[in-house]
């Protein structure tokens, strides 16, 4: 961690995050997971994401790519090193830090 | 009947009888290095090749490009069949430090990566290898279970035939006591040491809805691929040959009813150390070059040219036939390798060279190499094989002086359809070589312990001389042969003065009978004379008395009447 927020101090102009979420149609699951991945977004993250949700039952060839196995998938592509959440993102506070996001309202300590 | 989907993998198809269950899963567990993965690439490379079924290979330990490599030393070329469509190979990659885990989640995107696979070259087979790697990139076991569970159901829609590995556990066949169950077929691969000689094991713990083979077969991992080693000829129905091959002794044949073994027939030659065994077998060897045969010659102990040079000393002259290309010399030392190497390398020999007959000298030097009952069951197999490929085999077998003649330690002899023994006969001071044949199955055979010399032109087998105890041999005989000499000589010299006497009295006789008959021709002689001179007188009479009627017949004319009585 001491590391990453030493990358954070360098290179702050690249804190933005690139999401995608891999579903399978339109399961229980795959819904929770979206909504509340765009609920911790629209509070942490304002404008500085981009999500992709990708559906495999219509692009199956797309999950060999980021060696999907489980659905729901969240990955961080960006920023690096690439992170996965699986699961349907019911606990926020192992979304955040799985996706390292510094929840909005605690100043960071430097 | 259950559908199977054979295998193509040598001997497991008839283990198996026919092959894995067809559209089923199969599950291959085994410790590390028992060749696992090998199997699984294996069946998918000659699924495609042999069956055109084009398989998917998902590895969860390997890339790609690792297994590519891996397999390219046994000739399979996995980029060029994916080239053509035939093979689909995707790596999955599980890392527990880069997934974080929140909430209920499922393994669909396996499924579809996996049911994306098959379709994209319709696959009719699928290895997964080894899907227990799930279970240390997730964590939540329950969900695992039963999305693999889940995963097996789906590949039986699927209709795709698969083979899952796993590793062994302890005391279970697989860590997760899992996958046994839900395969319908599971071949368990074991790789034992004993004795610091390896040998791989297969057996087959169950196969729902067909028998199969229920030991443990050895297998071989050789440049070829797997090499399962069941038993060929379960049922003892081979055809049998009806043809004679001379032993290359012609004294031998002659002990033979039919002057000779059968072709296809196995031979075993028994005898303790130095009574000749490899020389016999040599002269076997030649024998079946000679009539236009062919044959492997399987040396344990010698090199291939220490065997042609020690054979050339006794005028069997191997070499040539070496360069003619009809004999083939394969020496190796016994512990080289395991008893299912050295079988597996006479098999694909045999395949390779298809000789008319097989030579192995000794067998009993195999014994180093395994157990008693591990050779046996080598032997038996190959027995089995020579007998179903109709090709001869003879087998040299060492035996120490002390054991019974009726066991051989291999126990093989029950098996052999002839025996022939090779023994030392050691007498005061000297020993010497018996040969007799113990059994011949299907033929008549001399029951004669038969003394043999090897000379400089080969084997002699001596004639039978019995003596006041029996046979004798070896000095004695040279004794006893000394002594019919003198004996024969002094019959025929009796016989030459008999004869000689003969003539003798003969001449007298004729001599006698000559004077005889000189006297009698001088008695015939003086009997004809004296014959004529009567004959002469009487005719003198005659005209004396017609004179004298002449002179008085004017006067007396009764002189013709008186003179007729007389006439």
């Amino acid at each position: 961690m001491e590391n990453q927020a030493a990358a954070n101090t360098e290179a702050p102009e690249e804190d933005y995050w690139e999401l995608r979420l891999y579903v399978a149609g339109q399961t229980a699951k795959s819904v929770a997971a979206l909504a509340n991945l765009q609920k911790y977004c629209e509070q942490h993250l304002v404008g500085r994401y981009r999500l992709e949700v990708i559906d495999l039952l219509v692009n199956p060839q797309l999950a060999e790519g980021d060696q999907i196995l489980a659905i729901p998938t969240l990955v961080r592509k960006v920023p690096v090193p690439i992170r996965k959440i699986i699961g349907d993102l019911s606990n926020e506070e192992r979304v955040l830090v799985g996706l390292d996001i510094r929840p909005a309202g605690h100043p960071i300590t430097r | 009947m259950l559908p199977k989907a054979p295998s193509g993998i040598d001997g497991l198809d008839e283990i198996t009888e026919g092959g894995l269950p067809k559209g089923r899963p199969t599950l291959i567990c085994g410790s590390a290095g028992c060749g696992k993965t090998l199997m699984g690439i294996e069946f998918l490379v000659r699924g495609a090749l042999a069956y055109h079924e084009p398989g998917v290979l998902m590895a969860f330990e390997e890339t790609s490009e690792e297994l590519a490599a891996n397999v390219a030393s046994l000739g399979f070329d996995l980029p060029a069949l994916q080239a053509q469509k035939l093979l689909r190979v995707d790596h999955v990659h599980v890392d527990r430090s880069e997934i974080e885990e929140t909430g209920e989640y499922d393994m669909e995107g396996l499924f579809i990566r996996l049911g994306y696979a098959i379709d994209s070259i319709g696959a009719k087979r699928v290895v997964l290898d080894t899907i227990e790697s799930l279970f240390s990139g997730f964590s939540n076991q329950a969900i695992l279970r039963s999305e693999i569970r889940r995963l097996f159901r789906w590949l039986k829609d699927k209709g795709v035939t698969t083979i899952i590995t796993a590793e062994r556990g302890d005391g279970s066949l697989t860590r997760q006591g899992l996958e046994e169950y839900v395969s319908d077929c599971v071949i368990l691969l074991d790789n034992r040491v004993i004795d610091q000689i390896t040998t791989r094991r297969l057996r087959i713990v169950k196969y729902r809805g067909s028998t199969h083979g229920t030991n443990e077969y050895p297998y071989l991992i050789s440049e070829d691929g797997i090499s399962v080693l069941p038993v060929t000829s379960l049922r003892l129905e081979h055809k049998v040959s009806d043809q004679i091959v001379s032993t290359g002794i012609s004294a031998l044949d002659e002990m033979f009813g039919r002057r000779g073994f059968y072709q296809g027939s196995s031979v075993l030659l028994t005898g303790t150390a130095g009574t000749a065994k490899t020389t016999l077998a040599a002269a076997f060897a030649q024998e079946v070059c000679q009539a236009g045969g062919r044959c492997l010659y399987f040396a344990f102990e010698e090199s291939p040219h220490q065997l042609i040079r020690n054979m050339l000393s006794v005028n069997i002259d191997l070499e040539a036939h070496v360069r003619e290309g009809n004999l083939m010399i394969e020496a190796s030392r016994p512990t080289l390798n395991g008893l299912e190497r050295h079988l597996v390398t006479i098999h694909k020999l045999v395949r390779d060279f298809q000789p008319t007959a097989v030579v192995i000298d000794p067998i009993s030097n195999l014994i180093s190499v395994g157990n008693v009952n591990e050779v046996r069951s080598m032997l038996t197999r190959l027995i089995d094989f020579l007998k179903v490929s109709n090709i001869t085999g003879l087998f040299t077998s060492l035996i120490s002086g002390s054991m019974q003649m009726d066991t051989t330690e291999e126990g093989v002899s029950s098996l052999v359809d002839t025996w022939i023994s090779v023994r030392d006969l050691e007498g005061v001071g000297e020993r010497n070589r018996g040969l007799s044949i113990l059994k011949s199955r299907g033929m008549a055979h001399s029951n004669q312990v038969r003394e043999f010399i090897i000379t400089d032109k080969g084997i002699e087998l001596l004639d039978v001389v019995v003596g006041p105890t029996g046979i004798i041999t070896g000095a004695s005989r040279l004794v006893r042969q000394l002594q019919e000499q003198a004996q024969e000589v002094s019959a025929r010299q009796e016989l030459a003065r008999k004869d000689r006497e003969l003539e003798r009295r003969r001449r007298v006789l004729e001599a006698t009978i000559a004077n005889l008959r000189t006297e009698f021709e001088s008695v015939e002689e003086e009997f004809r004379q004296l014959n004529n001179e009567e004959h002469d007188r009487q005719k003198g009479q005659v005209m004396d008395r017609v004179k004298a009627a002449r002179a008085f017949s004017p006067s007396d004319t009764s002189t013709p009447n008186n003179q007729q009585p007389n006439s």
